[in-house]
């Protein structure tokens, strides 16, 4: 399958990412020859940004931590301003498989919003417990609102589309699960065209998950939270031009 | 009531009131954010000025100690000064993220400027 990525720019949210980001890189150029990518150090206290920029990434260093959210936003950003169509965001830590890039890219031919997903039958990720009944229900409501089967709603693998790309420069959420659960909402909401493609996840190269049922309730909570403000907000309207 | 509790009470308002003005006279302080501080002066003038008034207001409201009716009006508006400032502060917090975006969007165009520049001269001088 060959797709072009020649207009998709690759966004890798990087914190505190110096033991793995190396690799992670290789791995994206090694896959996707010829792609660009985007790592936005997200005020890493290491070297995440000399590694990445070796490795030949573009590297936007933020001054103070912004979150994922606020790393995107950049992303989206930079992608208007330097002509790039569509935004794939890969997580830094190696859970994504960069090979999977090319799918995502290649599902937005007719859907502005691609999701890659957890549990859609490739490979082995499983999540237990209320995290997991989170998951679910999380799953149904917004598949409700966004008119498509989807079951791994906060998966940060995700590629957006041009139309995506111009919204999300202006209205990105940057709260702590804004980013995915709020985004879907806004992109629903906006009427786009939600999909999502089974991905395998491998175990992280570091880091490590959080898998206390403390930690998931609040995770619960804090989703549910999310959820009613994102259906409370007025809608996000798509505005013809750029920010920049 | 004796006549120094009542000189105290018309000293401090009327030192809060006139510190607020001199702050937004010396463009310490904004006017929208000092909007609730001059209604609080005012009040607290009229009050320790016509301790009446306070009497009156709160048998017409129903309050058996007239204490209790400033103790829940300063309670009102201090909630209220302590909303609006944490609505400026998320206000403030994304501006402050879109600053962020921008410079950092300028500052890749600039080193990609920068770059293009050092490859054509050392093209020009060879």
């Amino acid at each position: 399958m060959t797709v072009d990525l020649s207009k998709t720019l690759i966004v890798m949210p990087a914190y505190n990412e110096e033991a793995v980001i190396d690799q992670v890189l290789t791995e994206v150029y090694s896959t996707n020859p010829g792609i660009t990518c985007l790592v936005v150090d997200d005020g890493s206290r290491d070297r995440t940004t000399q590694i990445s920029s070796q490795a030949g990434a573009i590297v936007a260093t933020l001054p103070y931590n912004l979150g994922v959210g606020g790393a995107m936003r950049v992303g989206f950003n930079y992608a208007l301003a330097n002509g790039f169509e569509n935004v794939v965001q890969v997580d830094a830590d190696g859970q994504h498989n960069p090979r999977d890039v090319a799918r995502l890219v290649a599902e937005l031919s007719d859907a502005d919003l691609v999701l890659g997903a957890r549990f859609a039958g490739s490979g082995d990720y499983e999540a237990k417990g209320p995290r997991k009944w989170a998951m679910i229900v999380l799953a149904k409501l917004l598949s409700r609102s966004a008119h498509a089967q989807l079951t791994d709603t906060t998966s940060g693998f995700r590629a957006s589309g041009p139309r995506a790309v111009k919204l999300f420069a202006q209205h990105y959420p940057a709260e702590y699960l804004g980013d995915t659960v709020e985004s879907l909402v806004i992109a629903a909401r906006a009427g786009f065209v939600i999909k999502q493609v089974p991905v395998s996840m491998r175990a992280r190269a570091g880091g490590t998950p959080s898998h206390s049922p403390i930690k998931a309730t609040i995770f619960l909570a804090r989703v549910g939270v999310a959820m009613l403000f994102a259906f409370l907000r007025p809608p996000v309207k798509e505005i013809g031009q750029s920010q920049l | 009531m004796n006549p120094v509790q009542y000189t105290l009470g018309i000293v401090a308002s009327v030192a809060t009131f006139a510190i607020v003005i001199e702050m937004l006279r010396r463009r310490r302080l904004r006017e929208r954010h000092a909007g609730w501080w001059i209604v609080a002066g005012l009040f607290a003038i009229i009050i320790s000025v016509f301790p009446s008034t306070l009497r009156f207001a709160s048998e017409l409201l129903g309050f058996e100690v007239p204490v209790n009716l400033v103790f829940f009006l300063s309670l009102f508006i201090l909630f209220l000064v302590a909303l609006q400032h944490s609505s400026e502060l998320t206000q403030l917090e994304s501006h402050n993220r879109s600053l962020v975006e921008r410079l950092i969007v300028l500052e890749l165009k600039v080193k990609d400027l920068e770059k293009q520049t050092s490859i054509s001269q050392s093209n020009n001088s060879d």
